[in-house]
């Protein structure tokens, strides 16, 4: 098989990482302790960030993405059994360091916000404060140029009269408004790395747009690399350029957005895509998934998607590697090279929305 | 008024006339008026999708259309009768015919009962005379859904997000109705299921002739399994009109924002390239802007928006805008 070399070659960087990556994420494992026992949330994830790149990170309610967002920055729980594999972040492996070192990390170099901006938010201080306290906590920044630069910060994120609005208190905030704060306190120190965990999905459609344009903008302009976690797989094709689908812990496939969407190489990733309203005739049957994600305490040996595949034959109860397929492309399938997948333009002359677009 | 509309319709199923429903605030010293003049008709057998944002009204209107909630002004008819002026007995008997189904199915199942009591307990409401009969109609209500026969002696926490689902609809099921109301009832589900339970409605509606009122944010779903689309911003329609026109040609220009807001999964060289991208929020729905509520977001607006509220009209036949400034051909921006 021509995948095996590049993927011995790439078990062979599984130590260091890439040297260009801006963030190298090797064999990631998070393991919990529960009352039956010990359960694998996640396990093997691979994956590199360069640096300013925008990478989504996709998958559907307990596939892992928001705990490997979580395990990057060390926010685990208290039931944590144990972190395997490395994360390689400017030579530091973020896995196994001190939490002193990570506390110099987190919030300084990588930054993360969240779905719910209320909860976020700490209701008894001003947004001023919340957002000059990350700055006043990583640098020798004294009060008054913590507050010049806070309302520097909002005016940044797109915060009308900025002067005014930072003695304002969270509940003072529209929902749109909460996400802007966060996103400036988030990126107040300049990180390198945000993470962004369904940034957008509390948020109404028409203000959705505007934070998504807000987070490429910021991101491109102080090259700042952006970790989007999202179900929805809108959200990344608008906003980022590399997709990392997740499945039941693993990553099963890391490609190119557009690749991604055009010609998907696993059958979940395609299975997602046709899934879509936009993208079937109207009033026509939806293609769905059949059966459900396998119970993180029975998980199957082999490939995890199996059950559910319409692909699957003898050969898939075999456990499944992350494959080289060419084009820096990456498939947890041993099948990629045989199958023909359905993407999003399969049905494009006949989607409604997909129509649109065309014409315009 | 709709009644002027070209051809022949047939007799609505529900028709609503200037509806208003209203809130006090908590300290009681203003008032929200969540819905606000709004007029329609349901057609029988059509899916009606209602879209719009969060606090534009449109749960309202669905809780007020099968009177969970009592209007403040206008009326809301069933079949031609205000079901209000029934007594008591009969206005229970009435609204078995009228469902409405929830978006968390979670909230929406006791806990404490199995499957099949949760779907029994409507028609030992209703006082479906005897047991068998109820057996025979609850089991027929889980046939129907998908949902095999052990699945009713589990109890919620033993089923997936899209099982819960099923058994709600089949609970709605079970009194036969002829309207059923869905408030965002695929939001909670996954991609991947979310097409199932689409296709069940669809197939339900075909099978047993049913009515929806489909209320959604998602513009992929509503435009998928709607006849009409009404497009809803802070208590009013904007625009009512079929699926192709309101989703494809929209008029209105917070349609044509929304459509344009909604993140595609298309890859870059088949994306719009010019997006309207909406200035700031929707105000507060206690103090909306005088004439047209949209005015302070549009990127249209002219002096006339904030003098004038802009009147409900039929621009194309069976397409209706509340916009000064539907029928230019095209409008530019300030």
């Amino acid at each position: 098989m021509e995948a095996a070399d590049p993927a011995a070659q790439d078990s062979e960087a599984a130590a260091t990482g890439s040297p260009r990556a801006l963030m190298s994420v090797r064999g990631l494992g998070i393991r919990f302790k529960t009352s039956q026992g010990v359960w694998r949330a996640t396990r093997k994830i691979d994956f590199d960030v360069a640096p300013g790149e925008r990478v989504g990170i996709v998958g559907e309610s307990g596939c892992g993405k928001t705990i490997t967002g979580l395990s990057i920055l060390r926010l685990l729980p208290n039931n944590l059994a144990g972190l395997d594999g490395s994360i390689m972040f400017g030579g530091i492996d973020l896995a196994a360091c001190s939490s002193r070192a990570m506390r110099s990390i987190r919030g300084r170099r990588i930054a993360m916000i969240f779905q719910e901006p209320m909860s976020a938010l700490d209701p008894v201080f001003t947004v001023g404060h919340q957002i000059a306290e990350t700055l006043r906590a990583h640098t020798s920044a004294g009060k008054e140029e913590a507050r010049a630069r806070a309302i520097d910060m909002l005016r940044r994120v797109g915060i009308a009269s900025p002067e005014r609005r930072v003695d304002d208190y969270p509940h003072q905030l529209s929902g749109g408004m909460r996400q802007r704060v966060m996103i400036a306190a988030a990126l107040i120190c300049g990180p390198q790395l945000l993470i962004a965990d369904e940034p957008t999905t509390a948020l109404d459609v028409t203000v959705q747009a505007q934070i998504l344009e807000l987070l490429r903008n910021l991101s491109g302009q102080s090259h700042t690399a952006l970790m989007l976690i999202t179900h929805d797989l809108g959200v990344v094709a608008e906003t980022c350029t590399r997709m990392i689908t997740m499945y039941a812990g693993e990553v099963i496939e890391d490609a190119a957005v557009d690749a991604a969407l055009v010609r998907p190489l696993h059958p979940y990733t395609s299975g997602l895509l046709r899934a879509l309203p936009h993208l079937s005739p109207r009033f026509g049957k939806l293609p769905s998934i059949p059966g459900r994600v396998p119970s993180i305490a029975d998980m199957p040996n082999g490939c995890r998607f199996m059950a559910r595949c319409r692909f699957a034959t003898a050969g898939c109860e075999a456990e499944q590697e992350l494959l080289d397929a060419g084009g820096g492309r990456r498939v947890r399938c041993w099948r990629f090279g045989e199958l023909a997948l359905p993407g999003a333009l399969q049905h494009a002359s006949s989607a409604p929305i997909a129509g649109t677009v065309v014409q315009q | 008024m709709m009644s002027s509309t070209a051809g022949p319709k047939p007799d609505p199923i529900v028709s609503v006339r200037d509806l208003e429903v209203r809130f006090q605030t908590t300290d009681r010293r203003a008032t929200v008026k969540a819905v606000d003049g709004v007029n329609f008709d349901v057609r029988r057998g059509e899916t009606f999708g209602i879209i719009g944002e969060s606090g534009s009204g449109k749960t309202t209107i669905g809780r007020a259309l099968v009177f969970l909630l009592r209007p403040n002004a206008g009326a809301i008819r069933h079949d031609g009768i205000d079901p209000q002026v029934l007594p008591r007995r009969e206005f229970q008997s009435h609204r078995r015919d009228y469902q409405i189904i929830f978006q968390d199915p979670n909230a929406a199942l006791n806990p404490r009962m199995t499957i099949l009591s949760s779907v029994l307990e409507p028609l030992e409401l209703a006082r479906t005379p005897s047991r068998a009969e109820r057996l025979a109609r609850a089991q027929d209500a889980m046939d129907r859904v998908g949902l095999p026969q052990e699945i009713g002696e589990r109890y919620p926490h033993q089923l997936s997000g899209g099982q819960k689902q099923r058994a709600i609809i089949a609970r709605a099921l079970t009194l036969r109705p002829k309207l059923i109301v869905c408030d965002e009832v695929v939001a909670a589900l996954d991609m991947s299921i979310r097409g199932d339970v689409l296709n069940l409605f669809a197939e339900l509606q075909r099978d047993l002739g049913l009515t929806y009122v489909f209320i959604t944010h998602d513009l992929s779903v509503v435009s998928h399994i709607s006849n009409r689309i009404a497009v809803m911003y802070l208590g009013r329609f904007v625009e009512l009109g079929p699926t192709p026109n309101v989703s494809e040609r929209p008029l209105h220009p917070y349609t044509q924002a929304l459509l344009s807001a909604a993140p595609l999964p298309l890859p870059s060289t088949m994306r719009r390239d010019r997006r309207v991208i909406l200035r700031g929020e929707m105000p507060s729905p206690i103090d909306p802007p005088s004439g047209c509520r949209f005015r302070t977001r549009c990127q249209y607006v002219q002096a006339v928006c904030a003098e004038q509220a802009p009147g409900w009209r039929e621009v194309a036949p069976d397409h209706w805008v509340a916009c000064h400034f539907a029928d230019r051909a095209n409008f530019s921006p300030n």
